[in-house]
Order: structure tokens, then sequence, then C-alpha cells
């Protein structure tokens, strides 16, 4: 798989920018995908925003647009609301954020930073990206099916999967498209980290950023192939009518369905779902905090308090996430040792969250900060990622998890860590490296309109969820004032819609300033947030193969402000 | 700048790019067959009646004799690794050849199983047994394809490598053993467990 | 009271007219409590950080601190959060739940035993009726007219009583229910009486709780069972025993009434 950097010129241009093997073609490709896809699921949101406030309204403007088996007159069916739900949770999870976090910033980011000319398998890249490319086409596709998109949530539990439309199958198959495609990542990321780090690089001198890559592909890589397994016997059951998940004398249309022959089990499912999907919030998370931690420590120009305490607890992060998923079962019928045994485990893993959180907000302290766009985005993390993770606390605990599951509380929970936490750190990521990537910088007061309009909004999206989930209302409701205590937080619900279609506006900031800078940005320096880090030390853009000159690195990713010395930053790639 | 380590060790973790990404890429496949499995144990334990291997008619010889197949294939292909040590292409080629015939007899064996269960009346959907058999079996079936894809490809033109990066060509083959070997491995817990217990 | 009108609901948590609620109830508190103090506390930590050491333009003395925080209160703190999260585990949160779902009662010791079945999209209610035994079921019966699968020529059947979305029982008396569902996964929710318990085809899971007042409440469907999900709403209520027995009485009638028409 070697490859020369002096054949890159005869490259035609299908073999450069389309089925390329460099590290950062592929990088952007999964960035802008991501992207695209990240909005596009935001899209679907908005519509559904729209049922939620005015229930049985036609869509105004738009509505008109849609056919008779999703809107008839611009009134959403219950059916395409669950399509709407179920592609939105899935699209933004494992389509967006995903890609982005890992493939884009991981794929482009990580080789720069620990100096090495490409991943280690440069083919295995193409192939995960395409990989991923043809599962987000099956996903997409999937809305034109007959009966439409996949409409039993992201979680898409048997035996409601299982009699669902063929959408369901094309979630299926497009699921195992996209865990292949994370499953080749996994193991790209895992070499490259271990195998081609710079002379004078070692694990202790890594970026926090590089460690929380690492350890993101090891969930990748051990907590899909579970999901695979499940996948696998939801697609047999549907396409080939076994039982894996379907129990003994089940009642389907108003009949026994007497040519099943049984002996299922719905609850395997859950747990070989949740065995995957809990690592996977971690994997959201993760990237998101190893973004976070770069911009702080650059921008405050002092190293990063408690470098090793963040990786010690990434690293405890990821061993426990293996052992808390039943945490989304508790409803089950679960008895009092198992439900004791994952409380337990659920406090314990939010401990080292607690130590990350708590070494970045100590970061500050002594600083001299630099409120650039990326930071503010970083900042404003830290707080949102706060309550979304404190709310994670009850919600832990099994006992008020009763009163508490499956309510908007729980979706205001974990909005607000993959809302305004990861979506931020991603934007403020988008923001950082855009100058690298591209060779210009963005527009600074677009950038910040940007975040202000956003952070306001998004708040206003979410907080509410919480009033209205302990009010008791339920989640993935088509329509919650059929309930008297939905009709009762019906104002919070109008709210937080109007909230969502604000944020939508802000993104125009954004989405204008991104395609702007491309032609009209002011030309960016190799390095225009004078930082210490190896991606700094490329020409920018960084050609094929990346660095001029094998880099050599003499000391820890994050020497600012060191004492005596003349700049206020030391790069490590400076003897 | 080259990528480094694509024939050589790396001095912390002794093997090549290749190597330690053929084993994180077993980590995930036993993590995929273990799930499977404890499917499999968690349906059995809450089945009521479990249909077992001698109600349902499963070919025990036959499934030994394929047994034997792969195990010999494993050998051949641990032969065919040796042989490039030796630098000897040709036997190469031979033990390559015998290894990927075998695991098309496994497959044909397999089909006639299949079949026979067809004719039976016998499908994924008549049993949880049958089904966990079929889906187990096949997941298998495919990773046998999935090697012989590999073997091939290894045997006629990826062997061209051979000629420029003999060391990098060898260790090519290795991993295409050590999957090779997995492969194997699973059949060897598959068969007790479907058509013994 | 009569908790089926938006009125009865305040903003926070709805009103509980069950004994074990305020177990539950008090946890959410304290918990959330606890989460204000620590959010309020370390964001007023961030805010000031934030404002004494922005960089200030033009000031060309400003240098950051290399070395950042030398003292180690932030372990005590985290040692803090900790204690307080081991203490409501195991004080509150595990005993708690070991009571409301740890060890049914015996069947002879509730004072009323009833089946509940989920199904696309509404509530089955099974009253085993005076003799206390239920009738046989089979699912292979069910239809229109016979949702449950009640075999109604068992002898134990005949003096079985099944509605649909209304669910009765007596005030300060033990129920036990047992919970399934026939088609796909449903969550039985009674708020007001902070009842929660997925329905799983394939297994029955038992429930208990003892009200503590009369009233009116709406039971909800809480887990996501197709496009009906939303419209999944049943209506239960806290009666007195005198008025318990008498609507038992009057479904009873009813009933009657069915089988001779058949
Ligand atoms: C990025 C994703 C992410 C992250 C990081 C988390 C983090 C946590 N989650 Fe969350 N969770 C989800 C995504 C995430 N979750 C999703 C998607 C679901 C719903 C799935 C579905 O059903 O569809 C879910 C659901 C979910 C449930 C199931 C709820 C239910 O269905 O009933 C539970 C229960 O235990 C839970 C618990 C936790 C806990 C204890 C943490 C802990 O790790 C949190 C630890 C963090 C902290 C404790 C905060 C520390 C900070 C401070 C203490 C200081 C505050 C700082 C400032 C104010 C500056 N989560
Ligand atoms: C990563 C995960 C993720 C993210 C980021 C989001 C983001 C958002 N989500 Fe989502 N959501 C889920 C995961 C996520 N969600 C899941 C798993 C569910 C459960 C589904 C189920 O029930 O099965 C869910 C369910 C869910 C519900 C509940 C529906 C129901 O229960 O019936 C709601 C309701 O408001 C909601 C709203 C939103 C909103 C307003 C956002 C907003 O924050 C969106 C903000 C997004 C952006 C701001 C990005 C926009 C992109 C761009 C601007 C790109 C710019 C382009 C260029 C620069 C080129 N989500
Ligand atoms: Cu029944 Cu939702
Ligand atoms: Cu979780």
């Amino acid at each position: 798989m070697g490859h020369d950097a002096h054949h890159e010129e005869e490259l035609p241009f299908w073999r450069k920018y389309i089925f390329s093997v460099d590290h950062k073609v592929i990088g952007v490709q999964y960035s802008v995908t991501a992207l695209l896809f990240l909005f596009f699921g935001f899209c679907l949101m908005m519509l559904m925003r729209w049922q939620l406030a005015y229930p049985g309204q036609p869509i105004p403007i738009i509505g008109s647009l849609f056919g008779d088996s999703t809107a008839p007159g611009g009134i959403m069916l219950p059916e395409f609301y669950n399509q709407l739900g179920a592609m939105h949770g899935t699209i933004m999870v494992f389509l967006g954020v995903v890609p982005l976090a890992v493939g884009g910033f991981g794929n482009y980011v990580l080789p720069l930073q620990i100096g090495a000319p490409d991943m280690a398998f440069p083919k295995l890249n193409m192939a995960s990206y395409w990989s991923y490319f043809v599962g987000g086409v099956v996903m997409f596709s999937s809305f034109f099916a007959d009966g439409g998109a996949a409409q039993s949530g992201w979680t898409s539990y048997p035996p409601l999967s299982i009699t669902a439309p063929a959408g369901q199958t094309y979630w299926l198959v497009g699921m195992l498209f996209l865990i292949l495609s994370s499953l080749l990542g996994g193991v790209n990321f895992i070499v490259t980290t271990l195998h081609l780090r710079a002379p004078g690089l070692s694990m202790f001198r890594l970026p926090f950023f590089v460690w929380a890559q690492l350890v993101t592909s090891f969930l990748l890589l051990l907590a899909f192939p579970p999901l695979q397994a499940a996948a696998t016997m939801q697609f047999m059951d549907r396409v080939f009518g076994t039982s894996f998940f379907m129990p003994t004398g089940l009642v389907v249309g108003g009949q026994m369905a007497a040519e099943l022959s049984g002996g299922g089990n719905p609850l395997l499912y859950q747990h070989l779902f949740w065995f995957l999907a809990h690592p996977e919030v971690y994997v959201l998370i993760l990237p998101a905090l190893g973004i976070i931690a770069e911009i702080i420590a650059n921008n405050t120009r002092k190293p990063l308090w408690g470098y090793k305490s963040l990786i010690y607890s990434a690293i405890f992060l990821g061993f426990m996430s293996f052992i808390v998923w039943a945490h989304h079962m508790f409803m089950t019928g679960m008895g009092s040792t198992m439900s004791a045994f994952f409380q337990t485990t659920t406090m314990i893993i939010s401990v080292p969250s607690i130590i990350i959180l708590t070494a970045l907000i100590l970061s500050l302290w002594g600083g001299k900060i630099r409120f650039t766009v990326p930071m503010l985005f970083a900042v404003a993390f830290l707080p949102m990622f706060g309550i979304g993770g404190l709310t994670g606390l009850p919600l832990g605990l099994a006992t008020p998890d009763i009163h508490l599951h499956d309510t908007y509380y729980v979706i205001g929970h974990f909005h607000y860590v993959v809302a305004p936490g990861t979506i931020f750190a991603l934007f403020a990521g988008v923001y950082y490296w855009y100058p690298k990537v591209t060779g210009r910088m963005m527009n600074d007061t677009l950038g910040r309109l940007h975040f202000w309009f956003s952070f306001f909004a998004i708040n206003i999206v979410f907080m509410p969820m919480f009033w209205q989930g302990m009010a008791g209302t339920s989640r993935r409701l088509y329509d919650q004032t059929f309930y008297a205590h939905g009709a009762a937080v019906q104002g919070l619900t109008i709210m937080s819609s109007w909230g969502a279609w604000m944020l939508g506006l802000a993104q125009l900031f954004c989405i204008i300033n991104f395609f702007w800078s491309l032609r009209a940005g002011e030309k960016a320096s190799d390095t225009p947030w004078h930082a210490t880090t190896l991606e700094w030390a490329t020409p920018t853009p960084p050609p094929h193969g990346n660095f001029l000159t094998e880099p050599r690195v003499y000391r820890g990713p994050y020497e600012y402000s060191v004492p005596n010395e003349s700049s206020d930053y030391t790069p490590q790639f400076e003897a | 700048m080259e990528i480094p380590y694509i024939e050589e060790a790396h001095p912390e973790t002794g093997v090549n790019n290749a190597k330690l990404g053929i084993w994180l890429f077993l980590a995930s496949e036993v993590m995929l067959f273990g799930a499977l499995f404890s499917s499999y144990i968690i349906l059995r334990l809450g089945a009521t009646d479990w249909p077992s291997g001698r109600v349902v008619p499963l070919n025990i010889p036959l499934a030994t004799l394929n047994t034997m197949v792969l195990i010999t294939s494993s050998v051949t292909v641990v032969m065919s690794w040796a042989s490039l040590m030796m630098k000897d292409i040709g036997k190469y080629k031979m033990y390559m050849g015998i290894t990927i015939a075998l695991s098309f007899v496994f497959l044909v064996v397999k089909y006639f199983e299949y079949t026979a269960k067809f004719d039976h009346g016998l499908y994924p959907s008549t049993s949880t047994f049958l089904a966990i058999y079929f889906t187990m079996t096949g997941l298998h079936g495919l990773h046998v394809i999935g090697g012989i894809g590999v073997n091939g490809y290894l045997l006629g033109p990826g062997s061209k490598l051979w000629d420029t990066h003999p060391e990098q060509f060898t260790s090519r083959v290795e991993c295409a053993g050590l999957y090779w070997h997995f492969v194997d491995l699973v059949w060897i817990f598959l068969f007790p467990v479907l058509y013994l217990l | 009271m009569d908790a089926t009108t938006p009125e009865a609901f305040g903003l926070w948590l709805p009103p509980d007219l069950s004994v074990h609620g305020a177990g539950i109830d008090n946890i959410i508190w304290i918990m959330h409590y606890f989460m204000l103090f620590l959010f309020v506390g370390w964001t007023g930590f961030l805010i000031y950080t934030l404002i004494r050491f922005r960089e200030r333009k033009g000031d060309a003395t400003q240098t950051a601190n290399y070395y950042g925080v030398q003292t180690h209160a932030s372990s005590y703190l985290e040692a803090a959060i900790v204690i307080v999260e081991v203490v409501v585990l195991v004080g509150l949160s595990i005993p708690v739940w070991a009571e409301l779902k740890g060890e049914p009662p015996a069947p002879n010791r509730a004072d009323l035993h009833v089946r509940v079945v989920g199904e696309q999209f509404a509530w089955n209610v099974h009253y085993p009726g005076p003799d206390g035994v239920f009738g046989k079921t089979d699912a292979s019966l069910v239809d229109g007219s016979n949702p449950l699968g009640v075999v109604w020529d068992d002898e134990a059947a005949k003096d079985d009583i099944t509605t649909i979305n209304q669910f009765h029982f007596p005030v300060e008396r033990k129920i036990l229910l047992d919970l399934t569902s026939k088609d796909v996964i449903h969550a039985f929710w009674m708020n007001v009486m902070r009842v929660k318990q997925d329905a799983i085809p394939g297994n029955t899971v038992p429930l208990w709780f003892e009200a503590k007042d009369t009233g009116k409440g709406e039971i909800s469907c809480a887990q996501l069972c197709g496009l009906g999900h939303y419209r999944m709403k049943g209506f239960f209520s806290v009666d007195t025993q005198e008025e318990f027995d008498a609507w038992m009485a009057e479904q009873a009638e009813a009933a009657q009434g069915e089988d001779d028409y058949y």
C-alpha cells in the first residue's frame, strides 16, 4: 500500500479528488457529506417541530409539496411524523456527527497532528468513505420506498420494526454499510496512531485530540459488531420470516401470526442495540472533547490543566461505557440486582466526565483568553455539556427514571450533550481548522453572529423540554395535546419550535460564511492561530504527503507561554 | 514522505501495519460472533422446547468431513506461507491453490447440506434453532467466500508483489492466513454447538 | 382529584395519587437541587474566570500563567460530588427501587389482581371477577369481539370481566397488576400514579401499587408502538371500595347482556 508523493502530478482528476486515497481529500469528502446530512437531518426536524407546535394544521408554504402518502393537504400524517423522527435520529448520529467528528476531523487532522504522511491504509480509508457514502444513499432512498422510510425510531425495537413497511429493510442494509465503514475506519485510526507517530512523539506527547480519537476508534471497533449481529438477525426476521425477536403467540394485525415459529425474545435486540448505542454516545462526545481541548489550550495561551488526568479519564470512560448499557432498559422489568448494578456503573461513569470537564474549566484559570470564534463555541460547550451531563444523573438512577424514562426530559438531556455540546464543538473545529484546509480564514463577524444567534436559539429549543418531560410528556408523540398533561405544557412546545426555526436561520450565517470565505476569505498563514501542534508545521494547505521535511518532536503538545521564552508559543516541532 | 512500517515491524508493537490491522479486525470479528453465540445461548435458555440437532436431521458425518476439510486448509495455508519464508514461490502457489480448492470443497458440501434441509421443507423460518443454524453457518459461509476472494487475489494478480516487495507480500500472505485460521476457528465452535449439543 | 384536564398540571411534577410516589419525587427533587447547585457554582466560576483572564488589548505586560491552578481544591470538590452521588444511589435509589420493583406480593396478599394487556392502540384490562381466578386465554382466539382471546367457556372465565381503556381500582388497597402486550412493545404509564412499565409481548411483568387518594387520571403509552402511539390513551379511576364494587357489578351486568346476545 506504499504510495509515493512524486506520482501525485500524474493522477487524473477522478483519482485525485473522487477516488482519492489522500487522507486530506477523504477527510474533506467526509466533512462535506456529513455537514450536508446534518443540515438535512435538521430540516426534517424543523418540519416535525411544526406538527408538534401546531398539531393537525397544514404546514405553511412548503406543505403542498408533500404527497398524499405523507402529508395530504399539507397536514402531516402520524406515520410520516414517525419516519421523520426515526430518520432524524439515525441521520444525525450515524450520518452526521460520527462521520464529521471521526471521518472528517479525524481523517484530516489526526495524521497531521502525529506527523504522518497519510493514514496507515490509504485504500482502506477510501473504502470506508465510500461504504459510508453508499450507506447514506441507501438510508436516504428509503424515503422513497413504499410505506416510506424507517419509522420505528432510531432504536428500531422489534416487534414493531419487524412488522414495519419496507423502509426498515433499507435502514438495516444502510446500517450494515455504515457499520462496515466504521470498522474499517477504527482499524485504520488505531494502526495509524500507534505506528505512524513522528520520531520523538511519544504517547504522552500526543495532543488530547489524538487520544480522544484513539479511544473512540476502539469503541467503534468493539461496540459496533453486536449491532451488526442484531441488524443481521432483524434482517432475517423481516426477510426470511425467522423469529429471533418474535415471541410465541404474537398478534399481528388483529390475528395471531400462526406462520411465525415464535420462541424469540424482543429484549435480546435491546441488549444488543444498547451494547452498541451506549458506547456510541461516547463516540459522539469524545472527539468533541478533543476538539475543545485543542482550542482551549490554543486560546488561553497556556498548557491544558491536568493533561494526563484527561487522558486517563478518557480511557476509563471508554472501558466503562461497555458496562452501562442497560440504563436504557430500566423499564423493561429489571430486578433489583441488575438495576443496582447498572445504576452503580452509570454513576461511576459520570466521574471521568466530571474530571474531564473540571480539567477543561480549570485550564482557563491564569490564561490570556482570546475570544476568537472557535473559542466562543468552545467556551459555550462547557456549561452546555454540563447541563446535558448533569441531567444524565437522575436518568442514571433507576428510581427517578421511572418517571423520566421516555419523556422529553430524556430528549432534553441528550440534546444538550449532542447539539449545544457536540455540534458546537464541531462548529468550533470547522472555524479552527478551516484556514489550514482551505488556506483562507473564515469571516469573523459572520462567525460571531452565527455563534450568538445559535447559542441563544438552541437554549430556547432544548431548555423547555426538561419541564415538558417533568410534566410527563412522552417522547415520539405526534400530538401531545391528546393528553391532559401534554396540553398543559403545549406553550413550551410552541416556544421550543420557534427556537428551532430561529436556530435554522442562524445557520445561514455559517453556510454563507463557509462558501463565501472559500473565495473571498483573507489568505491564511501556515499557523494563523500561533499554535504548537504538528498540523501547523505543514504548508497551508498541506500538499500530498503533508510535510516537506520529516518532522521531529521535541516537547509536549501545549507548550504555550513557557517562562522566559521569547514567543508565547513553543511548537512541538521546533528544536 | 513514505508510510513507515509497511514491511518491517514497529519497535514498540513488534508487528507491521498490516499485522496489527488484521489483529484489530479479528478482535471486532470476535465481538460479532461473540454476540451471535450469546444470542444463541439466551434464545436456547429461554426456549420451552429446543429442537436439537437430532430432531432436525443435521448431517453430522458431512459436517465432520467439513471440519476436517477446513482444518487441513488451515495447515496448507501455513505451508504456503512457510514456503514463501523459504523463498519458494512455486510451492507457495501449490499450497495456496490447495487451500482455495479445499475452501470450495467446504462450500460445495455446505450447499448439499442446505439443499437437503430445503428438501425436507426445513427453512430458517421453521424454528428458532434452524434460524440460528442458517444465520450462523450462512455468515460463516460468507466469511469463507471472502477468504477465497483474498486468497485467490494473493494467488493470482496479487502475487506480482513478490517480485518487487517479497517481505510485504509474505506478510500479506501471513495476514490472510491469520484471517483464515479465524474462519476455521469459528467453524470449530459452530460444529459442536450446532450439531452435537 | 381529576387529572384528566390540563388544569390539574403545573409546570413541574404532576400531582401524585400514589403511596409510593413520594419516594420517587424526593430523589428527583434532591438531584435537581444538587445539579442546580453544581451548575450555578461552576458557571459562576466559569464566567468569573473568563472575565478576569480575558485578553486585554494593548496590555503588553499581560502574560498567561504557564502553571495555572496550583491547589487541589478541585479534587476535593470532585470527591464531594462522588459522595453525594453514592449517598443518593445507595441510600435512596437502590432501596426505593427494591421496594417498588423488587419482589411482587403473592397474589393472595394483594387486594385486587388484574391483568393489563397492551395492543395497537388500546389497553385491555382483565378482571378475574368474584372467584379471583383468571379464565384461560389463547392467542389463537383473539379477534375484534374478543381482544384478549379469553376462553369464555372455561369455568374460571365465566365471571371474568374485560374492559378497554377503562381501569378502575379501589383506593388504599394493594393492587397487583400483570402487564403484557399482544403485538409490539408498549409502556403502561399512569403518571399521576408514578407507575411506568414496558409491556413486552412474550413476557409478563408484575406491577404493584396503592393509591392514597381517590381521583381520575389518564393512562398513556410511553413506548413508540406505531402510528397510533400518540393516541393510545386510557383512563383510570381510583374509587372508594363501594364505588368500585358498584362499578364491577355494572360491568358484570353488561357482560351478562353480551353473553345472552351471542
Ligand atoms: C453525547 C452523547 C451523550 C452523553 C455524553 C451522555 C452522557 C450521559 N448519559 Fe445519556 N443519552 C444519550 C446521549 C448521551 N448521554 C442519548 C442519545 C440518549 C437517548 C437514547 C434514546 O433513548 O433515544 C441518552 C439517554 C440516557 C439514559 C436513558 C434515559 C432513558 O431512556 O430513560 C441515561 C440513563 O442512565 C443516560 C445517562 C447518561 C449519563 C449518566 C451520562 C454521563 O456520562 C454524564 C456525565 C457528565 C456529567 C455528570 C457532567 C459533568 C459536568 C459537571 C458536573 C459540571 C458542570 C459544568 C459546568 C456547568 C460548566 N443517558
Ligand atoms: C447527534 C445527534 C443529534 C443532533 C445533533 C440532534 C439535533 C437536533 N434535534 Fe434531535 N434527536 C436525536 C439526535 C440528534 N438530534 C435522536 C437520536 C433522537 C431520537 C429519535 C427517536 O426518537 O428515535 C432525536 C429526537 C429529536 C426530537 C424528539 C422527537 C420526538 O421524540 O418525537 C426533537 C424534537 O424537537 C429533536 C430536535 C432536534 C433539534 C432542534 C436539533 C438541533 O440542535 C439541530 C441543530 C443542528 C445544526 C445546527 C446543524 C445544522 C448543520 C449545518 C448548519 C451545516 C452547515 C453546512 C455547511 C457549513 C456547509 N430531536
Ligand atoms: Cu403503545 Cu405507544
Ligand atoms: Cu447510555
